[in-house]
């Protein structure tokens, strides 16, 4: 190819994408993007698809917003209200509301393999006092990657040790943590023991997982530490002691409890143990096997953060396509549940959280009904409802606009997206460097 | 009684003075016992097939004089009257460590060791040929008077350690004789395995293919210093070839090492009798076609714990079914006329051998053949079959004496005959008492059956239904019988002497009153046919066996998938030709190739699949790709060209059929990234069912791994002693093995003599254009230096793998002619991916680089469409050039597009059928082909996964039952089942 036909071919490729318009200027800031202004006018989305996030869809939509909030949602071809402020055309393409993303490390890491730019694990085995929101990065080049996919809302969560520290909810378009705060210690995370755990192959043992002879012993510190953080907020105690202080939230029901949990046993266990010492906002994250006791899950109420669906099985005889299915399998029997991105690489993956809804749709699950296990079903179990996961009037204006199908990624192309009714930037390192070396080549 | 304790002295005398005839005697008198000894009115098992009734075996100092029907006895001979009994050759085990030291684990220190520590001996620590068995042998009493009661006279042993472990020694279970007379061979043979020493931490091999290697270059280096080329002393190399003419034996591991090690006696013409693993029933057509011996143990799998559920759901089929099977081993290997002896090797106890055994022949192995592998399959295979083995002329009066058959479940082992020498296990004379008596006295009649090992009888006592609390004692010819009434405390205690030719017994008997009273207990006549019948129903309706499949774990196919004529009527075809993609079109399949492609093509009687509103694509093929193997990196050296995938494939690797169920027909399985120069690749199509040979693609092009970047340079764990620690480095490693290539190929040109290296034939492949290298990378810099350096060297590299910064250096990697296969999104894992971009195959496209989407992930294998779907969110690549991404263009790179990548009259029929737009995150795919064979079907899987539960529950019903008769139970543990990528080590 020559390199005239290259550059044509280049432009060509270009041209594809509606969305880029400052291509020519050559424009590169090399940092995180500058956080959007809050809402100064009216805007009001026409004509597009609606995805509301409850399940329900209007193909001629008008959504207006205003000073963040949504105050129209309405169906253009039944309803005739006027369209306010600037009026976006949206015909032939689709709004939703922002994505969110539960259970994720946002914000703690930059890059994995380079330890000072971990922030995720403190040491002990019970410090509920920890906090992932302090040391939420807001400037994360990760974080501004989600964006373009339409992953607006997270919660940033630490990890390690039983009780792993708190939970916060951030939007992602913010200068510091504090800007970035929507909910602030939203949860308690806690990594419940396995009742299988792998032989300690460094002393020679079979790397195999065998019964855990520490279960009920680990259960019953787990316990203990409950008995104990409950015993001490009924009391104004002398001295402080701060991990029995953070568990309060929990007796007085204004925090959640996050399970993360695989096993049947388990999950019955801690559910069991937890209600039983008065901790009744329970959230199972994981849940590999929660198919299996969905009559139970239902009786207690508790919802599921089911494990990442682009996962390989656990067992080998287990159907190829269980973790396509499990939030489908749950979703059939009632069970309320939410999809995550936890795993391997968990931070850059979700980004992919769309397609991960995509692909249980892939297992006959429809779309709107999928759509809600990142939009409505997140935003109940985060307790985030009232304001964030649908299209609704009175809600936050945090939506975005797509090309296409947001679940699918060959139509996933998001034009516009607002936090708050601000219309955030959709650049990012990465597309900064896509176009600092298209133009190195077109130039050329 | 007087005449046996005669014959035991006069044994002992004998067995004194079986040698040493030029030894100076001090503590008494020098003479010697030339006496025989014949055993007379035998069943006489000269050979396994050899049988003689009513025989008579004749002995003089500790060898066989003469066996047979009519045997002159000699005057001077001591008669031992066998009455019938049974005289067997005895057992040799060929494989072990008896008395040899166990060798102590080498100590932890932090952070790995490169290099020898010895010197004088071959550069690999693990290489010890040198190493002689003899010089460490310690005759271990306790053990050996444990493998005589199994009925063993001989066992050969050898220091088993490390890969090359040198020479072991052949020696008779004779306590009384002293190591002189004990030892038959000092040189039994050479013994390899591919497992490391204890004694050492040098890192190579870390892996089994490295082993591989190591052993091939091993003897290449032996030929080379047995002609003289060496400059240095080895004493290693000097050792192996000195005993090159013994008998080799390799420990394999695995069914599928068994093959590795056949390999390797092949290419060098080694004739490895191989130490199997007991699962060559799962691969026996592999297995058989080596034509190789094998020593194989019987080390049957326990049964699980299936009493929690929670439990169960650990244990895989195949798991489970290896309990049910693995007793078959021997009945499969023996039909399939493949020669082997058995061993203890593996038991955990000695005593399991005689009970596993007999379960492999209720399994269905033959009892001649169980006798064959025991006795002249082993003397064969030691080159001792003049000496041992057999009890023709000549050979060491090593032999069994029992009551019955050999094996039958009522045998007793009576003695067991060393040189000679007598070892009691049994007393001979004393009488087996099991049965049922009556015993009468003047208020009760108490019916008392005799049962149970006859080491350990046991007595059940009942008056009428009433069971009374009985002890029982036999020793030395007396009965004593202690009967409790457990109503009113009433003890009988009564004792007798057991006289030869009675079958009942007479004594004392002590009422509960304290009265002494004589008794006599009736033995009741038993119907000893009646009693067989019921034997043998019992072996044929006892055993359980579950059919194995292809491959024998869960989702394998009772049959393999096989070639067949296929019409898809009426689909969208992806074609990847200039055509692009065609809408309500038929495709026929026929002999594994693309037949026609067209409208309306005559279904006949073809079979017809209706493929109206679905895509059929070509096959997904995936560039970078790391399952299907039990190693992939071989990181003990900063180059190891000399390994391969091909060697270490595993068939049964589940993520073969779950990247068929997402539509991938060709797989590149790469080495890791471990080091700058790694291994090279096999290249495979996932023919799910077919051995580890079966997988790969058929003359594929040559393929190794090549790797820049932060895991060559050990940058994120703990090791700072290996070259290269910088890129600066890497770029001078290659330089050094390249120039060394080119000179090693020179001399090799030359016809001047040259050291065989495999690692350097690779390179040399590399430099003349005939191997591919496809490189790990990832930042810019180091990418343009491997390509200046193959330019320097006048060869292309063919493909960066990885490349995420090839965005930054497109327009040189289109001038260099080199392909990338990239990830389509991931990045900020590792300091070198912080600039990695969802946009990267966008960009290398438009630049004109050949552009793949690859997983090295074994979930992401399995949706491949998605990635290559993702180049259309990011970039705009059209949807056609985005497929090719998975499917022609890897087949590019991997010089494979003449065959597969494309929908074209002629190529393979490795096709995809989709239930949407392929690209699409909500297509499934419902069909994949491969050569025109359905490897994955949608349909068929979900009967699979009924037939998984049906078969796991029957299975878990066996175990359960198998716990009614009292065996002991694994608690289930779940495998960890290694997912690799490339940082895998």
């Amino acid at each position: 190819m020559k390199a005239y036909n290259l550059i044509k071919e280049i432009m060509k490729t270009l041209k594809n994408i509606r969305t880029i318009l400052i291509m020519s200027f050559g424009f590169i800031v090399y940092s995180q993007q500058t956080p959007a202004p809050l809402q100064k006018e009216v805007l009001t989305i026409s004509g597009a698809t609606a995805h509301i996030g409850n399940g329900e869809i209007i193909q001629n939509s008008i959504i207006t917003f205003e000073n963040g909030k949504i105050v129209a949602v309405a169906d253009a071809t039944t309803s005739k209200i006027p369209l306010r402020g600037t009026i976006i055309d949206a015909s032939e393409k689709h709004v939703y509301p922002g994505f969110i993303a539960p259970n994720t490390t946002l914000g703690l890491v930059e890059i994995d393999a380079v330890r000072p730019s971990r922030d995720l694990d403190e040491l002990g085995q019970f410090i509920p006092n920890i906090r992932s929101l302090i040391a939420y990065n807001a400037e994360s080049r990760v974080v501004e990657s989600l964006r373009p996919n339409g992953v607006l809302i997270a919660q940033t969560t630490p990890r390690g040790g039983i009780i792993s520290g708190t939970s916060s909810i951030v939007q992602l378009d913010a200068w510091n943590w504090e800007d970035a705060a929507i909910k602030v210690d939203d949860g308690i995370h806690l990594n419940w023991p396995e009742s299988y755990v792998q032989g300690r192959w460094w002393l020679g043992e079979s790397s195999a997982e065998k019964p855990n002879k520490k279960y009920q012993e680990e259960l019953e510190s787990i316990t203990s530490f409950i008995v104990n953080s409950k015993t001490y907020g009924k009391s104004t105690p002398e001295t402080i002691n701060e991990s029995y202080k953070a568990m309060q939230g929990l007796f007085r029901g204004e925090q959640k409890m996050f399970i993360h949990a695989n096993g049947e046993k388990e999950m019955i266990d801690a559910v069991s143990i937890l209600k039983n010492n008065g901790i009744d906002n329970l959230v199972l994250v994981g849940a590999y096997e929660a198919y299996k006791i969905t009559d139970y899950l239902k009786q207690h109420h508790v919802p599921v953060l089911i494990q990442r669906v682009h996962t390989t099985p656990e067992g080998d005889d287990d159907d190829y396509d269980l973790p396509y299915k499990l939030a489908k399998l749950l979703v059939e029997e009632g069970v309320l549940v939410a999809l995550q991105s936890s795993g391997q690489m968990s931070r850059m993956n979700t980004r992919n959280l769309p397609f991960y809804a995509g692909q249980v749709v892939g297992q006959g699950m429809d779309k709107e009904k999928a759509l809600q296990l990142i939009t409505e079903n997140p935003a109940k179990i985060l307790g985030i409802d009232n304001s964030y996961g649908t299209l609704e009037v009175g809600k936050s204006a945090t939506l975005f606009i797509s090309e296409g199908d947001a679940l699918d990624m060959m139509s996933n192309q998001l034009i516009k997206a607002f936090i708050d009714g601000r219309e955030i930037s959709l650049e990012t390192h990465q597309t900064e460097l896509w176009k600092r070396y298209t133009n190195k080549y077109s130039n050329k | 009684m007087k005449k046996t304790l005669f014959t035991c002295l006069l044994l002992i005398s004998v067995a004194t003075s079986i040698a040493q005839d030029y030894f100076p005697t001090n503590s008494g008198l020098k003479q010697e016992n030339n006496n025989y000894t014949a055993f007379t009115n035998a069943t006489l098992y000269i050979s396994p097939n050899k049988v003689i009734k009513k025989g008579t075996l004749l002995i003089q100092n500790g060898k066989v004089v003469e066996s047979g029907k009519s045997v002159v006895i000699p005057d001077n001979t001591i008669v031992i009257d066998l009455n019938g009994n049974y005289i067997y050759p005895s057992f040799i085990d060929p494989y072990s460590s008896f008395g040899i030291p166990k060798t102590k684990k080498v100590k932890w220190e932090n952070g790995p060791q490169y290099e020898s520590k010895r010197e004088g001996f071959y550069w690999n620590d693990h290489v010890m040929p040198e190493n002689r068995a003899i010089d460490r042998f310690e005759y271990d009493r306790k053990k050996a008077d444990e493998l005589r009661k199994a009925g063993f006279g001989v066992i050969n042993t050898h220091i088993m350690d490390g890969i090359a472990r040198g020479t072991g020694i052949l020696v008779t279970l004779n306590d009384r004789l002293n190591n002189s007379e004990r030892i038959i061979n000092d040189s039994s043979g050479q013994y390899f395995s591919f497992k490391k020493s204890e004694a050492s931490r040098q890192s190579y091999p870390s892996s089994h293919m490295g082993a591989i290697a190591l052993l091939k270059q091993m003897h290449y280096d032996a030929k080379w210093y047995a002609d003289g080329h060496a400059k240095n002393k080895d004493l290693s190399l000097e050792a192996l070839n000195t005993n090159k003419s013994l008998p080799s034996f390799i420990e394999s591991g695995d069914k599928r090492k068994n093959i590795n090690a056949d390999d390797i006696s092949d290419l060098f013409d080694l004739n490895y009798t191989i130490i199997g693993a007991g699962d060559e029933y799962e691969a026996i057509e592999s297995i058989k076609a080596t034509q190789s011996k094998y020593i194989i143990p019987i080390n049957f799998p326990e049964a699980y714990d299936v009493s929690d559920p929670y439990a169960i759901k650990y244990l895989t089929i195949a798991e489970m079914r290896d309990w049910n099977q693995a007793p078959t081993n021997l009945r499969v290997l023996s039909k399939n006329n493949i020669e082997f002896a058995l061993t203890t090797f593996k038991l955990k106890k000695i005593s399991e051998f005689d009970k596993n055994l007999k379960k492999a022949i209720k399994y269905g192995f033959d009892k001649t053949k169980a006798l064959e592998a025991l006795t002249v399959i082993p003397a064969a295979m030691l080159g001792q079959s003049d000496k041992v083995g057999t009890l023709k002329k000549g050979r060491y009066a090593n032999f069994l004496i029992m009551s019955g058959e050999l094996f039958d479940e009522e045998t007793i082992l009576y003695e067991n005959w060393v040189q000679g020498t007598k070892n009691s296990i049994n007393s001979l004379n004393k009488k087996d008492i099991r049965g049922t008596y009556t015993l009468t006295t003047d208020e009760k009649k108490f019916d008392i059956s005799i049962a149970g090992n006859i080491n350990k009888l046991k007595a059940t006592v009942k008056v009428d239904t009433l069971i009374y609390d009985s002890k029982l004692s036999y020793e030395d010819d007396w009965v004593t019988i202690s009967i409790t009434d457990k109503e009113t405390k009433d003890v009988f205690n009564s004792t007798a002497l057991i006289e030869k030719n009675h079958s009942n017994f007479s004594g004392i008997l002590i009422l509960p009153d304290g009265t002494q009273t004589n008794f006599t207990a009736l033995k009741k006549e038993e119907k000893k046919e009646e009693k067989k019948g019921k034997q043998k129903e019992e072996k044929n309706s006892d055993v359980e066996i579950v059919p194995l499949t292809y491959p024998n774990v869960g989702y394998g196919y009772l049959e393999r998938p096989q070639k067949q004529t296929i019409l898809f009527k009426n689909a969208t075809v992806w074609t990847n030709e200039e055509v692009g993609i065609l809408t309500k079109t038929d495709v026929l399949v026929k002999n594994g190739k693309i037949e026609k492609i067209g409208k309306n093509l005559a279904s006949g009687n073809l079979l017809t699949i209706d493929a109206t509103g679905k895509h059929l694509t070509s096959g997904i093929i995936d560039e970078h790709s790391h399952i299907a193997a039990t190693s992939i990196n071989e990181g003990g050296q900063n180059s190891s060209a000399e390994v391969t995938i091909e060697d270490v494939l595993d068939p049964e690797d589940i993520n073969i059929y779950r990247n068929l169920a997402g539509g991938v027909t060709a797989i590149q399985i790469l080495h890791g990234s471990a080091n700058p120069i790694g291994g090279r690749s096999a290249i495979i199509k996932p023919r799910w069912g077919a051995d580890a040979k079966g997988l790969l693609y058929k003359d594929a092009p040559k393929f190794i791994k090549f790797a820049l970047g932060e895991n060559v340079k050990q940058s994120n764990w703990q090791s700072y002693s290996r070259f290269p620690q910088t890129r600066m480095g890497v770029e001078q490693l290659y330089v050094n093995y390249f120039t060394r290539a080119k000179e090693y190929e020179v001399k090799k040109l030359s016809g001047k003599p040259y050291r065989y290296d495999l690692e350097m034939e690779v390179l040399v492949e590399i430099l003349n254009k005939e191997r591919f290298i496809s490189c790990h990378s990832y930042v810019q810099s180091e990418i343009n230096m491997l390509m200046k350096v193959a330019e320097r060297f006048n060869f292309r590299i063919n493909t960066f793998t990885h490349i995420l910064e090839g965005y930054k250096v497109a327009d040189k990697m289109r001038e260099h002619g080199v392909g990338g296969s990239t990830f389509s999104d991931w990045w900020a894992y590792k300091y070198e991916v912080k600039d990695a971009i969802p946009y990267n195959a966008s960009i290398m496209a438009a630049a004109g680089v050949t552009v793949a989407i690859n997983s090295d992930d074994a979930e992401m294998s399995r949706r491949l469409n998605q990635e290559a779907a993702k180049s259309i969110k990011y970039g705009g690549i059209s949807e056609e050039e985005a497929w090719k991404m998975v499917t022609l263009n890897p087949a590019k790179l991997l010089h494979l597009d003449d065959k597969v990548g494309s929908i074209k009259v002629g190529k393979d029929a490795d096709l995809v059928l989709w239930s949407d737009h392929p690209l699409s995150v909500y297509a499934i795919a419902e069909k994949t082909l491969i050569e025109g064979a359905v490897y994955f079907d949608i349909e068929k899987d979900k009967l699979q996964r009924a037939a998984i539960k049906e078969e796991k529950n029957k299975l878990v019903k066996l175990m359960r039952d198998d716990k009614d008769k009292g065996v002991k139970k694994k608690i289930p543990v779940k495998k960890q089942k290694k997912q690799f990528t490339c940082e895998s080590l």
